[in-house]
């Protein structure tokens, strides 16, 4: 009896060896099958044989798994790992389990319950229901989801669109990735909900060219759940290389075939979007939880969970210098220390904690003292901080923060669309007055000290005076910003000087006003 | 200029065709040029200045072809904190004026980094010198 071993063909298990790891089982006379991923990436490439799990398994391993030893990498059971049994997988209940292009198993995992459920009962009943499950945003806003569509449902319009945001630009975010690498289907039929709940005959899903396997995979899925969705279509644009069309109108300008720049807001997109029609933009992840709300009493499970104004769960993907990065999907509510040292295991250099980003380059880096903080929307607002699309960022001691708070600048400056000057020049000005701040102050410069020069205030500038520039400079770019990507830079600057003073060449414990 | 005739004429009917095109025609003919942009704007009825604006504000078109070979390196947070920066020098002086060493922001493999992308082969868990005999393998 030929045996079967399941390695996932998810991009984390690729770039770690997964294919050759695969070739080798195969050479064995083992049939293997390529599933999407757990989301344990510290043990990818994994390999599951009846259940147990090894990993991570390299080439040279792979006979004595086929020998039944290689004790030292079994995990045992997979589904018992603690780092899988602790999750409340919703979106990612699939993980690890199917084939991602498999319709069969799609179909036998509860894949297209929601979407026939939501042609039997009608788009106003699905418009309520995703009302009342509470879903939110996962794309970093958190606007409530069913409000959104309910505004595009009313338009009336000829022409409307879904637009799936698969931008996906934060560092150290990956769950869009892995649904549509691992659980294609999921987020095709969410999205042939939301035209179906809308109005809408055709679906865009802009992916960034980032990621050559996600693109791959969900053209692939397209094709195969054409006949499925139909009379809804749904068709893939890639992106360029420009984070900020992972901004809602950028993106909408990007898929017409102009400049990613942002629009000012009114019009909604979700009555005036793509090529001026009523537009739902989603995210992946928002999209792909429709399904299972959809089902039978999904929306008042999905309600039970998380906390305050945060229903469900998220998808959290824990992600630098930490020992147990992967995708941990759980209830809203779950605290930082919980997330890095519990799950995630603390540092993987072993190296103790110096400070945790969340949600991506625009989020605060939260310090260790803070640890305590939920994860919800609104706490973490209050914070100064924001959740984002769910990505933490570990970083070890090692880290120089006023390094890091210089690259949010420089950052800023790249990615800018430059339609709005706090954002453009203020991210420039930024990044030299970081770099002043590390040279002790300013000196006058040569034109400055020339007897012309009557009105030059003090010839040089001092350390504080520095330092009171860049939170000015901080505030304009706050509130003088069109989007979040000038207006939230300051998020990752200002807690850096705010938390770890003594990396910026101030004494430790500088009071630096909020 | 048949090459772009006939990748325009491929996106024939399409919504919105422009990127798409601009992506074939980077992938086909190695840059967006001064040509191409002139063609291009030709056959969709836009201006050279439309075209120019579009194809300088994203990172994946070239104005230029360039024959080396890329290997993009991610030097985003979540890769920073894994130390990507120390790999950094090894891998320039591996380059040397064969390679070219691009920066991205983010291949989605933050937790395995530090990673990098050549054509589309991801490799992760990079040290110095799994970096470097990418390159020099490049
Ligand atoms: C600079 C910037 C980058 C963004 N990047 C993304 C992204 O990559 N993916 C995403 O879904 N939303 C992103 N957003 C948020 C979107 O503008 C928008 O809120 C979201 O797509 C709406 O979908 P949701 O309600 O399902 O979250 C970004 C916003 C800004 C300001
Ligand atoms: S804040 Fe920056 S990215 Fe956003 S609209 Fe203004 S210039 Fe563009
Ligand atoms: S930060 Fe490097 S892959 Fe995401």
């Amino acid at each position: 009896m030929t045996q079967t071993v399941r390695i996932s063909d998810d991009a984390v298990a690729r770039a770690c060896g997964a294919d050759a790891v695969a070739n080798a089982f195969a050479l064995a006379g083992w049939t293997v099958e390529r599933v999407s991923s757990w989301g344990m990436h510290w043990l990818e490439p994994l390999v599951e044989v009846n259940g147990v799990g090894w990993g991570p398994v390299t080439t040279d391993r792979v006979a004595e798994i086929v020998d039944g030893g290689a004790d030292d990498l079994c995990i045992g059971p997979i589904a018992a790992h603690p780092f899988i049994a602790g999750q409340q997988r919703m979106t990612f209940a699939r993980a690890g389990r199917t084939r991602p292009l498999s319709l069969d198993d799609y179909a036998e995992t509860g894949g297209w319950q929601g979407l026939n459920r939501a042609r039997e009962i009608g788009a106003e009943q699905v418009l309520a229901e995703v009302v009342q499950s509470g879903l939110r945003g996962r794309g970093g806003a958190g606007f409530p989801a069913g409000i959104k569509w309910q505004t595009v449902a009313k338009a009336e319009e000829p022409r409307k669109y879904i637009v799936c945001n698969a931008d996906e630009g934060d560092s150290g975010t990956f769950a869009d990735r892995m649904v549509m690498e691992g659980d294609p289907f999921a987020l095709i039929e969410g999205m042939a909900i939301a035209g179906h709940a809308v109005g809408a005959g055709q679906g865009y899903v802009y992916l960034r060219s980032e990621y050559p396997d996600a693109i791959a995979k969900i053209n692939a899925a397209i094709a195969l759940a054409a006949d499925r969705i139909a009379p809804f279509r749904i068709e893939v644009r890639v992106g360029a290389g420009a984070y900020v069309c992972g901004e809602e109108t950028s993106l909408l300008n990007s898929l017409e075939g102009k400049r990613g720049e942002v629009r000012a807001k009114p019009p909604l997109p979700a009555l005036s979007g793509l090529f001026g029609c009523p537009t739902v933009v989603n995210n992946v992840l928002t999209l792909a939880a429709v399904p299972h709300i959809m089902t039978e009493g999904g929306a008042v499970a999905y309600e039970t969970l998380g906390m305050g104004r945060s229903k469900g769960t998220m998808p959290i993907q824990i992600a630098g210098n930490v020992k147990h990065g992967g995708l941990y999907e759980t209830a809203f509510g779950v605290t930082l220390r919980e997330l890095v040292y519990d799950i995630g295991g603390g540092t993987a250099s072993g190296r103790p904690v110096k400070a945790v980003q969340v949600g991506g380059p625009l989020g605060a880096y939260i310090h260790p003292d803070q640890f305590d903080i939920a994860f919800d929307y609104e706490t973490y607002a209050a914070a100064d901080a924001l959740i984002g699309h769910g990505g933490i960022v570990v970083f070890d001691d090692s880290a120089d923060m006023a390094a890091l708070a210089r690259f949010a600048m420089k950052f800023c400056a790249a990615e800018s669309c430059g339609k709005c000057t706090p954002c453009r020049i203020g991210s420039v000005r930024g990044m030299e007055i970081i770099e002043r701040i590390l040279a002790g102050g300013r000196k006058a410069d040569a034109v400055e000290v020339l007897p012309q020069m009557h009105n030059v205030r003090a010839p040089d500038r001092s350390l504080s005076e520095q330092v009171a520039l860049l939170e000015d400079l901080c505030e304009t770019m706050k509130f003088g910003s069109l989007c979040a990507l000038g207006g939230f830079t300051p998020y990752p600057v200002l807690s850096a000087l705010r938390h770890w003073p003594e990396d910026f060449g101030l004494p430790a414990k500088m009071p630096v006003p909020a | 200029m048949k090459t772009i005739d006939d990748i325009v004429a491929r996106h024939a009917g399409r919504e919105g065709p422009l990127l798409p095109i601009l992506h074939d025609v980077q992938a086909e003919l190695g840059a967006v040029d001064t040509a191409a942009e002139t063609r291009i704007a030709h056959l969709l009825n836009l201006t050279r200045a439309e075209v120019h604006g579009v194809v300088s504000f994203y990172h994946d078109f070239r104005p230029e072809r360039d024959p080396r070979p890329v290997v993009q390196v991610c030097r985003a947070e979540a890769c920073q904190a894994r130390g990507v920066e120390a790999l950094i020098p090894a891998a320039e002086a591996a380059a040397g004026g064969r390679v070219r060493i691009d920066t991205v922001y983010c291949l989605g493999l933050c937790s395995v980094g530090p990673n990098a992308r050549i054509g589309d082969d991801l490799h992760a868990r990079l040290d110095e010198a799994a970096l470097t005999a990418l390159v020099e393998r490049a």
